[in-house]
């Protein structure tokens, strides 16, 4: 909605003043509507008395209004923009070896296994070697490694999607106090769900043998990056 | 005349690694000098073309060819320094040995740095065990 075009860098071609006049918000604010209403039909049959009245009539089923706004609402442009989906940086392929850079597991060196809906990347430690759980990472919080692990013919279950790692939703707001303690005591730790776990073990096991194949590469995924003296992360090769 | 201390000059014949430019790291030889700040350098056998170079942008090395006329051409180089087996003589110096250990070991991805680092690992370790070995005996 720019009807003020640049002049130039921070000169517009309107005023402040000329740009609110061309809005027109004296008119009153936009409002967009609801696109997703339910249609009802302009009108419906009702029988009628009355011999010279026919026996039906059309009637409209919302009333006309007795009275019409003396001020014209301008209807929003709708926009036909939709997100593009992340595109996944070229050196991340499924097996690449990544180096997590944020979050608790920070420093970890976790395996790859392939890009969710969201954009987001699945990857695993895999648990049973470094402690890393299925997880999901943003690509910007992680160095690409040219390291591959070989998951030839490796089939993610379609079930680990964004939905599996969205936290179940709490009805209604708890007081801190229930929500920590339960007859006085602090409340028990909800157990990691055994669905979830064994998911996870299911999934390890072939990645696991995998990594056995190639020499030090366990060692490698146990040990934690970081960076010593003299070593700037620019000027490495990974 | 007392004898001088200097033993690598800028002459004809004088063997210089590069240290900027598209070549940096190339060795080349001195053909002709042009004046105090440059010299026509040529490389005929590692790749570097022939060209005016200033003396700041390189390195003077301890090898020289002996037989090289002033303003010799690329040919004449090129059989000089095969004659006089000069490329070889440089690899094998320990200077430009160090060179390529620190270029390899800059290439390394992260898992080949990680397996420099337990190979280094078992050799302090041997080290050690037999360090305390010869040490109690």
């Amino acid at each position: 909605m720019a009807r003020s075009r640049q002049l130039a860098p921070g000169v517009s071609r309107f005023s402040r003043s000329q740009v609110a006049s061309r809005r027109g918000l004296y008119k009153g604010l936009k409002k967009s509507k609801d696109s997703n209403a339910e249609e009802t039909p302009a009108f419906k049959e009702v029988t009628v008395g009355g011999e010279k009245n026919g026996s039906t009539r059309l009637v409209p089923t919302s009333k006309a209004p007795r009275f019409y706004p003396a001020e014209d609402v301008r209807q929003p442009k709708k926009s036909r923009k939709s997100p593009k989906p992340t595109k996944l940086r070229s050196s991340i392929t499924p097996g690449s070896v990544l180096i997590l850079l944020a979050g608790r597991f920070r420093g970890k060196r976790v395996v790859f296994l392939k890009q969710l809906e969201s954009g987001l990347l699945l990857v695993t430690g895999p648990y049973k070697i470094n402690g890393v759980p299925l997880r999901r990472v943003n690509q910007a919080y992680v160095i690409a490694t040219s390291t591959k692990v070989d998951l030839e013919g490796l089939k993610v279950d379609a079930k680990i999607n964004d939905a599996y790692f969205a936290k179940t939703a709490t009805k209604g707001s708890v007081s801190a106090e229930a929500e920590f303690f339960s007859e006085g005591k602090p409340k028990e730790k909800e157990p990691f769900p055994e669905a979830k776990s064994a998911d996870q073990k299911e999934l390890d096991k072939a990645i696991v043998a995998a990594i056995q194949k190639q020499e030090n590469l366990t060692k490698y995924l146990k040990a934690s990056f970081g960076l010593s003296k003299g070593q700037f992360p620019h000027q490495m090769a990974f | 005349m007392s004898q001088s201390n200097f033993k690598r000059f800028v002459e004809v014949g004088r063997v210089v690694l590069l240290k900027s430019g598209p070549y940096a790291g190339k060795v080349a030889v001195i053909a002709e000098i042009i004046d105090h700040n440059r010299a026509i350098i040529d490389g005929p056998t590692t790749g570097v073309p022939r060209q005016a170079f200033p003396y700041r942008h390189l390195t003077l090395t301890p090898l020289a060819l002996k037989g090289l006329p002033r303003g010799a051409g690329s040919g004449v180089v090129k059989k000089q320094l095969e004659k006089e087996a000069t490329i070889t003589k440089w690899e094998n110096s320990s200077w430009a040995k160090k060179r390529a250990a620190m270029e390899t070991r800059r290439s390394l991805n992260d898992f080949q740095r990680f397996t420099v680092m337990l190979l280094k690992k078992q050799r302090r370790d041997v080290v050690r065990k037999a360090l305390a070995k010869a040490t109690k005996a």
